[in-house]
């Protein structure tokens, strides 16, 4: 299997064009690949701590995160986010009225793909979508409420394990696939991947950050970052990456983001929610 | 209102370990908007633990203390089940404080 | 490797390499090379694969031409369009090689 990958990482590095035919897409066999690629990597890190991100890959960085977990930063905006979900709209509904079991606990199985728009719907797509379809102005994706928000939920959802599905539709096997690909390819004038970091590169140093792995990444969002004095949602997260490495980024929940968090989280099935999450 | 301090005491023996969260957006004053204006500053200028009418605890914070501080410190002479008082008071006059148990 | 002498090409102008003729630039000489490094960026766009450093020379670019400094708003459209190109042939070529390091 390492052998595998490393022949893969050094035709990579000789940028010469491939010269086998392209493989056909099959989540399952790349689900099994992507686990073993990094827990053979990572023996000593449990299988459920990879969604702690840095934390599982640095103990100084963890011993403070334990620390700061006993007050943890984020419980500020959960307590925003409770207050928020529980208010009614102006029509008299509530969120509880648009998701499944009220609401709670449901983190794990966003994102989802709906087949009947044909598009991957994720957890803060399917809050707007209720807030539109209840007569409310829909979120910023990339601000406070919408962090608080998701946050709330995400801490109700804590420990229970990821359920991604990828429906027997062709546009659903396409959209995981799309999500694949944004997220080994390079990006930016820095010309990294999201691979580049998190799969080459986990536990390593970005400047003074420890690098999260790949594996269980998007099981602690959104996560108040100390570098950001906030809250930060998927996409803030997402579209800041994007400029750290030099590409444009896209609109909040474009459909390539949208595609991505649905590999992620697919890459993740099995793994608990960790969020919200804290992070340097 | 809800309050803007959580804190935790836990008496061990003679020791109690005080933990406490403040939320504040501690602006120093020099930091832009988008727009491009100045935020103005506002911070907490002193924060104050209180165990039986004497103070155990003097913070004097400004603007170089981030958003949302956080402290932990320890004292000896109190046991489980006294009152911890938090407060503090900010440059622009605003104030909070909280009473907790200690555990 | 096209990507790698495209970045050199990059580095090559931003050093002042590109030597430009005894006759200073017109406003529209200014616009011509504009207009070229904006199609680029937006072929660009097309690819879902902007640069911000494109965008960054693209405003400087304008900023140079709005003091009346047309030999340096050209150098920076050109500059531009140079970035534009490059972020074009990284879409196109990581279309083609992604897949070499999907995990496997």
């Amino acid at each position: 299997m390492r052998r595998a990958v490393s022949i893969a990482v050094a035709i990579f590095a000789l940028a010469a064009p491939p010269a086998f035919a392209a493989n056909s897409t099959n989540p399952e066999a790349d689900f099994k690949a992507f686990r073993e690629y990094f827990t053979q990597r990572f023996p000593k890190v449990p299988l459920n701590d990879f969604v702690n991100g840095p934390y599982s890959m640095d103990a100084g960085l963890r011993k403070q995160w334990k620390e700061i977990d006993a007050f943890p930063p984020y419980q500020f905006a959960v307590d925003k986010g409770k207050q928020m979900f529980t208010t009614p709209f102006k029509n008299g509904k509530t969120y509880a009225d648009c998701f499944p079991n009220k609401g709670i606990g449901i983190r794990q199985n966003y994102p989802y793909f709906d087949t009947k728009s044909g598009k991957v719907v994720t957890l803060d797509v399917a809050i707007n979508q209720c807030r539109e379809a209840n007569g409310e102005q829909p979120y910023n994706y990339n601000k406070d409420d919408m962090a608080a928000l998701t946050a709330y939920m995400a801490f109700t959802s804590r420990g229970k394990p990821f359920a991604i599905k990828i429906p027997n539709d062709p546009r659903a096997l396409a959209a995981y696939q799309k999500g694949e690909e944004y997220f080994y390819a390079r990006r930016g004038q820095l010309n990294f991947s999201c691979a580049s970091c998190h799969v080459q590169n986990p536990g390593g140093h970005l400047r003074t950050e420890v690098l999260a792995p790949a594996l269980g990444i998007v099981a602690a969002l959104p996560i108040y970052r100390s570098g950001w004095g906030g809250m930060g949602t998927t996409s803030r997260r997402l579209r800041s990456c994007n400029s750290q490495v030099g590409a444009v980024p896209f609109k909040a929940e474009d459909e390539l983001y949208r595609d991505v968090e649905y590999y992620l989280s697919y890459m993740s099935n099995g793994l608990p929610i960790s969020g919200p999450g804290a992070r340097p | 209102m809800a309050s803007t301090i959580r804190m935790r005491a836990v008496a061990s023996g003679d020791t109690t370990e005080v933990q406490a969260l403040v939320q504040h957006p501690m602006d120093s004053g020099f930091v832009k908007d988008s727009k491009g204006n100045l935020i103005p500053p506002h911070y907490i200028e002193v924060m104050e633990i209180e165990h039986a009418g004497k103070t155990v605890f003097t913070a004097f914070w400004g603007p170089a203390v981030s958003k949302d501080p956080y402290i932990k410190f320890s004292f000896k002479g109190a046991k489980k089940g006294d009152d911890l008082t938090i407060s503090w008071v900010d440059n622009e006059g605003q104030s909070d404080s909280l009473v907790g148990k200690v555990q | 490797m096209r990507i790698r002498a495209l970045i050199h090409l990059v580095v090559i102008l931003s050093a002042g390499g590109l030597a430009t003729a005894a006759l200073a630039a017109s406003a529209d000489d200014f616009k011509a090379a504009y207009a070229k490094a904006e199609a680029a960026n937006k072929e660009a766009g097309a690819l879902k694969n902007q640069w911000t450093a494109t965008v960054s020379k693209l405003k400087a670019a304008q900023a140079a031409a709005a003091d009346g400094n047309y030999d340096e708003a050209v150098k920076d459209a050109q500059h531009a369009e140079a970035l534009a190109n490059a972020s074009i042939a990284q879409a196109k070529e990581q279309a083609a090689v992604w897949k070499q390091a999907v995990i496997r």
